[in-house]
């Protein structure tokens, strides 16, 4: 029999994520054809027939009124899309997750509460399993000068979020990132990679992991974020933060060693579609599973 | 054609949600029937079993309301059956999972992968099956050579029962990722995950009914 294109390592994976708030997808999203632009369903379903790997809901507001309306739209995704669907956004407790996955969710993303309450982690995944349960880290570059008294060439370094030390010179400065909480705006005593290790003890199956530097440049992922973490733990990591080119999507999984790749504006703009994303992952020799069309 | 939708029996463990695997089969062309209990299942067409959890506490759950045995003697009785994930680890002998007894329907092991650092543990996503012997009609429109179905696990089946092995994937060594014997069937892949593809297989087992 014929060797398949695998060659023992599970394709990469393409995640688009979908801001949704009051049950409506908010950030413009380029798709022609959709009946309604706005419905997350439509939007669920057109990532889908495009060959998107799994798909991301982030509750961005998460009152406890819109979770309700959160829920009616996981519910039905669930009846309409056969891809494995993460929601995070605002969950705070056990409860909160078993609501979510009971309306068809099948994973869940905790990020705040998951600082606030390390315990929730190893109390969901022990009754819902690792699989299910994803922590997200928001991760930013502390300068070295903010972490020891350096010398002044290290306080120069280690704020380029591009950076990737190519140019560097004489002694490394060791890259260091802390956690951020509430959507970015409160820093937490956490290194990111005790942090990261840590989660994983407690049983997170996943790591969502955005850097706070890159996110919205457009300028790539951090890729030595994205690395750091990958080895330092056993379980898969999503890349997060910075996609402007399919150039970058390349770097972050086969440099930066990511499991798969978080992406919103490149494919809800139009400006590539998931196809053309697997195309160039590929030709850059990365596992990739190629939509029907291909 | 028939004029009616068989009738297909959902195990429910109750310790999840199985909307998805039950529209999945509902598109499929069957009439979903969820049970937490065996009475009334002879009645069913089929029964599928989307094992969830961990392995400890799901064999708990299927001895505490029967089910385990009459997986066991519905099997033995070459009725159609389809398990997933779970529902496929909890066929064999024993899981390495909290050092679990299985149902023992089929000779083997459940074991965890044993890998490099270099491999992520879940094997996590989508990935290839090389589907082995003459093609059983539940490959029907599925292309082998490239389609792809979505995986989350970090324990696999091992069996010298060649004979039962219907599928193997890759991930730093092959293991086993479908089963089949007579009509029962059983896929480490979570079909309902896996767009289109993975509901044609389903399509094809109802339509076997």
């Amino acid at each position: 029999m014929k060797e398949t294109a695998n060659s023992g390592q599970v394709s990469v994976r393409i995640i688009p994520c979908l801001d949704v708030h009051a049950g409506r997808v908010v950030k413009g999203v380029n798709f022609v054809n959709l009946i309604d632009a706005g419905d997350p369903v439509e939007q669920a379903k057109a990532y889908e027939a495009q060959g998107a790997d799994e798909l991301v809901f982030l509750d961005i507001t998460a009152s406890s009124d819109e979770r309700a309306i959160m829920r009616d739209v996981v519910e039905r995704t669930a009846s309409e899309c056969f891809m494995p669907v993460t929601v995070g956004g605002g969950l705070r407790t056990v409860d909160d997750i078993r609501a979510m996955l009971n309306a068809g969710a099948d994973k869940v993303s905790l990020n705040t509460a998951a600082v606030q309450n390390p315990d929730l982690i190893r109390e969901a995944s022990e009754i819902f399993g690792n699989q299910c349960i994803v922590v997200a880290i928001d991760a930013k570059r502390v300068a070295p000068a903010d972490t020891e008294e350096a010398s002044p060439l290290r306080s120069q370094k280690g704020s380029s979020p591009q950076g990737d030390g190519g140019e560097s010179s004489g002694e490394e400065p060791k890259l260091t990132w802390k956690v951020f909480t509430h959507g970015g705006r409160k820093e937490t005593e956490w290194d990111v990679i005790d942090w990261a290790r840590e989660v994983v003890r407690l049983g997170a199956g996943e790591i969502l992991l955005t850097s706070m530097d890159s996110d919205g440049t457009k300028a790539g992922y951090d890729i030595e974020l994205t690395r750091a973490v990958s080895e330092a733990v056993e379980v898969p990591v999503i890349a997060s933060g910075g996609a402007g080119t399919l150039d970058h999507l390349v770097d972050v999984l086969r440099d930066g060693k990511a499991s798969a790749v978080l992406a919103a504006s490149i494919f809800h703009f139009g400006t590539y579609s998931i196809l053309e994303a697997k195309q160039k992952l590929a030709g850059a020799g990365l596992p990739v599973r190629l939509p029907l069309e291909a | 054609m028939r004029d009616k939708a068989p009738i297909v029996t959902v195990i429910d463990p109750e310790m999840g949600n199985l909307r998805s695997v039950c529209r999945a089969w509902e598109c499929a062309g069957a009439q979903i029937r969820l049970a937490a209990t065996p009475d009334g299942v002879e009645e069913s067409a089929a029964v599928v079993f989307p094992g969830q959890g961990a392995i400890p506490h799901c064999m708990a759950r299927l001895e505490k309301t029967g089910w385990a045995q009459t997986i066991r003697e519905w099997i033995a009785q070459d009725r159609p059956f389809f398990g997933i994930c779970l529902g496929l680890q909890t066929l064999f002998e024993h899981s390495e999972e909290g050092d679990t007894a299985g149902l023992g329907i089929f000779p083997g092991r459940v074991k965890r992968f044993r890998l490099g650092p270099e491999y992520k543990i879940p094997h996590m996503g989508w990935n290839a099956v090389r589907f082995r012997g003459s093609p059983p009609p539940l490959t029907d429109g599925i292309d082998l050579e490239r389609d792809q179905f979505y995986f989350v696990h970090s324990y696999h089946v091992e069996t010298a029962e060649q004979g039962l092995v219907w599928g193997e994937t890759a991930y730093g060594y092959p293991f086993v990722s479908a089963i089949a014997h007579g009509n029962c069937y059983a896929t480490q892949f979570h079909p309902e995950k896996s767009q289109a593809k993975g509901l044609q297989m389903y399509a094809n087992f109802v339509k076997s009914l």
